[in-house]
């Protein structure tokens, strides 16, 4: 590999005074107080080991106080960064390093460190009151309950006060600066560059030089001070890992999202209009579109969900690319506008970056509790196609994807995300565009007005004119009422309800013939994993590792939802049990078994995590 | 180019639909005046769309020969809003009543008169729910007896004209939906304003609410119950025998029995920056008042479609148009070979 001309990674790049190992992977936790800047550090780890050309995954988990009481166990974030010299699907199970930044954090995280693990804290953060908030009669540090691990003090808040004295800050100011201390430190224990994150530190404070230059200096002192003492034997280093060819840059799942939405417009010759209400882990997208309006995107922060629904059918009327974001409380507010959508016959996008329900639920949380809302969760029959991406990168293509299935079926469409891909990370090889098919969509030319326009006359999709506002000749009245096909006529001929009924089910059974089948990795007998969603990552790692074991199993995965891949069924039936592991009390297994009654047996998981691959493994290996 | 176009008459906005509304409904009326006012604006059918919700006058659309959204309960704001930010270049309108602007919609209503988008919302007020068969509606009277209020109901009512005043919209007006001179011009005038134009029409429902705006309808006591607001001019009614002035910040009825003249009264100006005086108008109500009639406020104010795609050109200028592949490999970035 080479670097790029906006990197400026050096090879040389290593601490010189110390051994250096050779590791494949490695998986690093660092936690601490919501307000410590945990998330900023884990996101700068993704970045230099992204950089540096390892596969990173990445799993952020951080409280949905924003900021709950300082040194408490509900106020601890954290971010996990496993990155490798091959390639990678999950931020991996156990940690080989866990940076904790006071007793809570280093409480609520030990369990996840290996044995002789590498545990990095800051002996400055356990004082009687620090122990106190994190609710321990004890300081661990001297129970004995960490003697399993390679424990390493380090006095940070004092560190960081030396190495910040005389830029002006205050002492509270400085006391913010230690994350970048930390940062300095792991970065030096694992011979990553901190360049990059200086550029990041030039760029962030531009107009605060003085917190511009603390930071600087703490992160160069943790660099330093691992380098000066004697508390580390050696350092590791990871290899950069072998992925395909191409130039790659590390994206999260939201920001992908809307990059993908901004490409589906260019390839289709549509202006994008997102109409958004502020929802967590969702907001994002809103967010990163709203900067684009030099690409002639409309964002519309409106009143309510319902609002953000209704203003993207509005534009889908107008001719233009409507889309929504929200996540589950959200959809739940848009379903009768969705229901409109439908019945309208207008191509449009949802989509729901799923969290942690019911209700209000675990809004920082990660699940994949929506699929039955996604399919079901409508009055009346009120099918759309359904698709969702498996990890942060596939979000662009999956907006893409499902923007072609809306023009070409003329159908709003679902697109289901999850928080963990949403905050995730992950090396995306850049597509060039040009290479992409442009997604085709002809508007009706206009008409002279003899004969009254026929908004519901369909071709052999199934599908009708998408005919424009302003378009001379083909005025045109639409709206919730059943309609006559073809004129689009209010309706209540009973004959005409089951005909459009049955029509709109079965275009959206049509789109079946214009999505990929379904591929498996792994054995064609034995055990069948089959997942979706952001599940896929640990999905496909515990069956290479089951099959590693000599177990029999492959690995199916479904982008698509609604409708299923037309080879689905003879998949299913090749094997001799089916696996379904779900972060849900087994939505698609009820689909599954419904459909085609293979008796496909469940993993549920509903604890606002990700499933880790031991896990999986575990279950495979019983049932293999 | 103006003398090339077509003259349009009110059958080039006739639909091919039969007119469902009950025999005697005031929305005939409504519907009337806007077929015949239509062809005046210089919009012609297809540059022009009709958006409504739910109830007896969301079926609007299905009416008149333009483009038409009949959409859901209360949401027709949010829809045309969707529409004018990516279609500024359309004349649309948004037919709605009183229980889907002012009870499920109530929300939307609002936020679509503080944005100012460019539009005009048609308000037919019958103080009932008439489509689900008579339930009391937000503007009903307290004590309203209903098939859902046995002993009346308890609802202190809602004042259409003081909520888009309070929401802060630039143009507000009320007409009758039999006063058919004055409704058409309301209707004009509300067009050519630049805005979210609001007009409240007292609108009968002669199967479940009828004779409820008898006093402001019928021809022989309206003047004595209505006044008729002109920029301008002083508040007088009755044939020019009863006055409006101020006590204080009062407003009272006077007679012009010569004790008083005209330069005493309230003197009408629909362009003042302060709502005030257009707020202290929308409480004047029956029987202690006579109810104003015509427009209340008319003020300019940037549309929010303007200013969005105002943002958009802005940004094209400052940044230049926008290039995706160099927007996706820009920042850090390496190269596998």
């Amino acid at each position: 590999m080479s670097s790029s001309s906006t990197s400026s990674q050096r090879s040389d790049f290593i601490s010189s005074g110390k051994p250096r190992e050779s590791v494949n992977g490695v998986t690093v936790r660092l936690v601490g107080d919501s307000g410590d800047g945990m998330q900023l550090l884990g996101t700068q780890l993704t970045n230099v080991s992204a950089l540096s050309g390892n596969d990173v995954a990445t799993f952020p988990d951080f409280p949905a106080e924003i900021r709950a009481p300082r040194g408490t166990r509900a106020g601890v974030s954290g971010y996990q960064v496993h990155f490798a010299s091959e390639e990678i699907y999950t931020p991996g199970d156990g940690l080989d390093a866990l940076v904790a930044m006071n007793p809570a954090a280093l409480v609520t995280n030990l369990g996840d460190l290996k044995r002789s693990g590498l545990l990095i804290l800051n002996s400055d953060s356990f004082e009687a009151k620090d122990l106190k908030l994190a609710k321990l009669d004890q300081d661990p540090r001297q129970t004995g309950r960490l003697k399993d691990y390679r424990v390493i003090e380090v006095a940070m808040t004092t560190l960081t006060r030396g190495a910040v004295e005389g830029t002006g800050l205050s002492v509270k100011d400085a006391d913010q600066c230690k994350n970048f201390f930390a940062m300095g430190l792991v970065f030096w224990l694992y011979g990553r560059d901190y360049e990059p994150t200086l550029r990041f530190i030039e760029s962030k404070f531009k107009h605060l030089p003085a917190v511009a230059e603390a930071n600087r200096r703490a992160l160069t002192a943790g660099w330093n001070y691992g380098e000066t003492t004697e508390d580390f034997v050696s350092t590791y280093q990871v290899a950069p890992a072998r992925l395909p060819p191409g130039t790659y840059k590390n994206v999260m799942g939201n920001q992908a999202l809307a990059w993908g939405l901004m490409a589906a417009a260019e390839l289709s010759g549509k202006e994008l209009f997102i109409g958004a209400y502020p929802i967590t882990p969702a907001s994002d997208v809103l967010h990163e579109l709203s900067r684009y309006k030099h690409y002639g995107v409309r964002t519309f922060q409106a009143e309510d969900e319902i609002a953000a629904v209704c203003s993207a059918i509005g534009t889908a009327f107008g001719g233009g690319m409507g889309v929504t974001v929200s996540s589950g409380p959200g959809i739940a507010l848009k379903a009768e506008g969705m229901g409109l959508a439908v019945m309208l016959e207008l191509p449009m996008l949802i989509l729901n970056i799923q969290r942690g329900g019911p209700s209000t639920g675990l809004p920082t949380k990660t699940e994949q509790a929506d699929l039955l809302m996604a399919m079901f969760g409508r009055n009346g029959e009120a099918p759309m196609p359904i698709l969702a991406a498996r990890s942060p990168a596939d979000c662009f293509d999956t907006a893409i994807e499902a923007w072609r299935i809306a023009t070409k079926l003329m159908t709003p469409v679902m697109v289901l995300s999850d928080g963990y891909i949403a905050n995730g990370a992950e090396p995306w090889r850049i597509p060039d565009l040009a290479s992409l098919p442009k997604i085709e969509i002809r508007h009706p030319e206009a008409g002279t007005g003899a004969e009254p326009f026929k908004p519901y006359l369909r071709n052999e999709n199934l599908s009708r004119p998408w005919a424009v506002p302003g378009t001379p000749g083909l005025m045109h009245r639409i709206g919730g009422l059943e309609k006559e096909d073809g004129t689009g006529n209010i309706s209540y001929d009973p004959q005409n309800h089951q005909h459009m009924v049955n029509t709109r089910a079965q275009k959206v059974e049509n789109a079946a013939k214009f999505i990929e089948p379904v591929q498996v990795v792994g054995d064609d007998s034995g055990l069948l994993v089959l997942s979706w969603g952001g599940t896929y990552g640990a999905c496909y790692t515990a069956t290479a590792q089951a099959r590693a074991q000599g177990k029999r199993v492959g690995h199916a995965h479904l982008r698509w939802l609604n409708p299923f891949p037309a080879n689905l069924g003879d998949v299913l039936r090749q094997y001799d049990r089916v696996l379904i592991p779900e972060l849900n009390t087994g939505q698609l297994r009820l689909l599954i078994n419904g459909r085609y009654q293979v008796g496909a047996v469940g993993l549920n998981k509903v604890q606002g995590k990700p499933f880790t691959v031991t896990e999986l493994v575990e279950e495979i290996v019983r049932l293999a | 180019m103006a003398t090339d176009l077509p003259v349009l008459t009110a059958n080039d906005f006739a639909s091919d639909q039969d007119v469902r509304w009950c025999p005697g409904c005031g929305d005939y009326s409504i519907l009337a005046q806007m077929k015949k006012i239509l062809p005046t604006l210089g919009v012609p059918p297809d540059q022009t769309v009709f958006i409504s919700g739910i109830g007896c006058s969301s079926r609007f659309p299905y009416y008149v020969n333009t483009y038409g959204l009949h959409s859901i309960h209360g949401r027709a704001p949010a829809f045309a809003t969707g529409l004018k930010m990516t279609r500024p270049d359309l004349s649309v309108w948004v037919i709605t009543g009183d229980g889907d602007a002012l009870s499920i919609g109530g929300n939307h209503f609002i936020h679509l008169m503080r944005r100012n988008v460019d539009l005009n919302i048609v308000l037919f007020n019958n103080s009932i729910y008439g489509l689900t068969k008579g339930q009391y509606s937000p503007t009903s009277p307290q004590g309203k007896v209903t098939k859902s209020t046995p002993m009346g109901s308890l609802d202190f009512p809602l004042n259409p004209i003081s909520m888009a005043l309070a929401a802060e919209a630039t143009f507000v007006a009320r007409s009758v939906d039999t006063n058919i001179k004055h409704l058409g011009e309301i209707l004009i005038r509300a067009a050519q304003h630049r805005g979210t134009s609001f007009v409240e029409v007292y609108q009968n429902c002669n199967v479940f609410n009828d004779g409820a705006w008898d006093y402001a309808k019928d021809k022989a006591v309206r003047e004595q119950n209505t006044v008729e607001l002109e920029h301008g001019k002083p508040l007088l009614f009755a044939g020019g025998k009863k006055g409006i002035r101020l006590n204080g910040f009062e407003p009272e009825v006077v007679e012009m029995d010569g004790r008083i003249s005209q330069d005493d009264l309230l003197f009408h100006d629909e362009k003042t920056s302060s709502p005030a005086l257009a707020y202290m108008l929308s409480r004047l109500r029956y029987p202690d008042f006579p109810e104003p009639i015509g427009v209340f406020r008319r003020v300019e104010r940037p549309t929010y479609d303007y200013q969005v795609n105002q943002q958009v050109e802005q940004a094209r200028e400052q940044r230049g148009a926008g290039n995706l592949q160099k927007l996706i490999t820009s920042g850090d970035t390496w190269t596998v070979t």
